[in-house]
């Protein structure tokens, strides 16, 4: 099962997260999001950043409730609320945004 | 909120020869989605999971020390660590990491998450707990 | 409130006894299973440090695994006390909580 992304075969495991997470790219994020039928916005970046950050920093993906505290913190009560990410990612804003960062699938999240 | 339980977390293992310190540290992680009172204790080897500077480039496993810096956003904020344990190592606190939580009651300071208690200290910990899980 | 405490290595190859002895309190109960069985013979390098905890700590030595390894109760540090499955069992219900030592 693979992504392909201007010429290149970019694996994934069954539910669709890329199993080498240096094969990430702005380009893969598109082509991911598409699969997911999310159009990706400026808002939509902001998490998926939001979360390669995180990942890059403490090396895991963060569960819901410890994302949405922590963007509250970093960009306010506006966007760290349930309503306004789950409207930008209804299927779930830890399962899908970290699909479309490229990282693993939050742990605990089954 | 009379069924928070107090959950103890024991690491008495190194961090990279055996699973058991990666392991441990995933369930810590999902356990905390029960909201329940839970601390971890490192004591013999389990101290050198928290040493800095680890590098696993060469190993080929995934460095997981920078995790143990993320407990706080998932609210587990008390790491008690033996001073006994450090000492037969040659190990001191400066050795270990820092790790901070921000204080919800206490206007978002932040604070220390490791404590290090002496061997007596730790056994009262651990006798104080509901549940007690050994990694 | 008490402890039982269960270890179930060789003190002859790692210190899990030794800790676990160390962190025990008074009116506590350690339980040797599997190879941690060795750790009850008498006149051996743990002995003494075994010993020097028993007036307050209950020792108990799970009795299959003492028979698996043909030891002779006879041969364990007086006031140790072999148990069965069912003895186990019992050892958990009467204490408040379970800690493994592995």
């Amino acid at each position: 099962m693979s992504y392909q992304v201007n010429g290149h075969t970019i694996e994934h495991d069954e539910e669709g997260y890329i199993t080498t997470l240096s094969d990430w790219s702005k380009e893969l994020a598109d082509e991911i999001a598409k699969t997911e039928n999310i159009d990706m916005t400026d808002e939509h970046w902001e998490v998926v950043n939001f979360l390669r950050e995180y990942y890059d920093e403490y090396q895991i993906a963060p569960a819901v409730r410890v994302l949405i505290k922590a963007i509250k913190k970093s960009m306010g009560p506006d966007k760290g609320n349930n309503k306004y990410m789950y409207e930008l990612f209804p299927y779930g804003p830890a399962k899908q945004a970290c699909k479309i960062a490229g990282l693993p699938k939050p742990t605990g999240c089954v | 909120m009379s069924d928070i339980k107090k959950f103890l977390y024991v690491n008495r293992k190194p961090p990279y020869g055996t699973i058991y310190a990666l392991e441990s540290l995933e369930v810590v992680l999902i356990g905390a989605a029960f909201e329940q009172d839970v601390s971890l204790a490192f004591l013999d080897d389990g101290v050198f999971q928290l040493t800095r500077g680890q590098n696993t480039d060469a190993i080929g496993v995934k460095n997981f020390s920078p995790t143990f810096r993320a407990l706080g956003d998932y609210e587990v904020t008390k790491l008690y660590v033996e001073r006994e344990s450090l000492d037969e190592r040659g190990l001191t606190e400066g050795d270990l990491q820092e790790i901070t939580y921000e204080d919800e009651d206490d206007d978002w300071e932040e604070k220390p998450s490791i404590r290090v208690v002496s061997r007596a200290e730790m056994a009262e910990i651990m006798a104080d707990q509901d549940v007690v899980l050994s990694f | 409130m008490s402890t039982l405490h269960t270890v179930n290595k060789s003190p002859f190859g790692n210190a899990t006894l030794s800790s676990c002895l160390g962190h025990c309190l008074p009116g506590d109960a350690v339980l040797l299973i599997e190879d941690a069985v060795y750790g009850a013979l008498d006149g051996s390098a743990m002995a003494d440090q075994v010993k020097s905890r028993m007036g307050e700590v209950a020792l108990y030595v799970l009795d299959g695994d003492l028979k698996a390894r043909g030891i002779d109760a006879g041969k364990l540090v007086s006031g140790a006390k072999c148990v069965g499955y069912d003895g186990f069992v019992d050892l958990v219900t009467e204490h408040d909580r379970t800690q493994s030592w592995l």
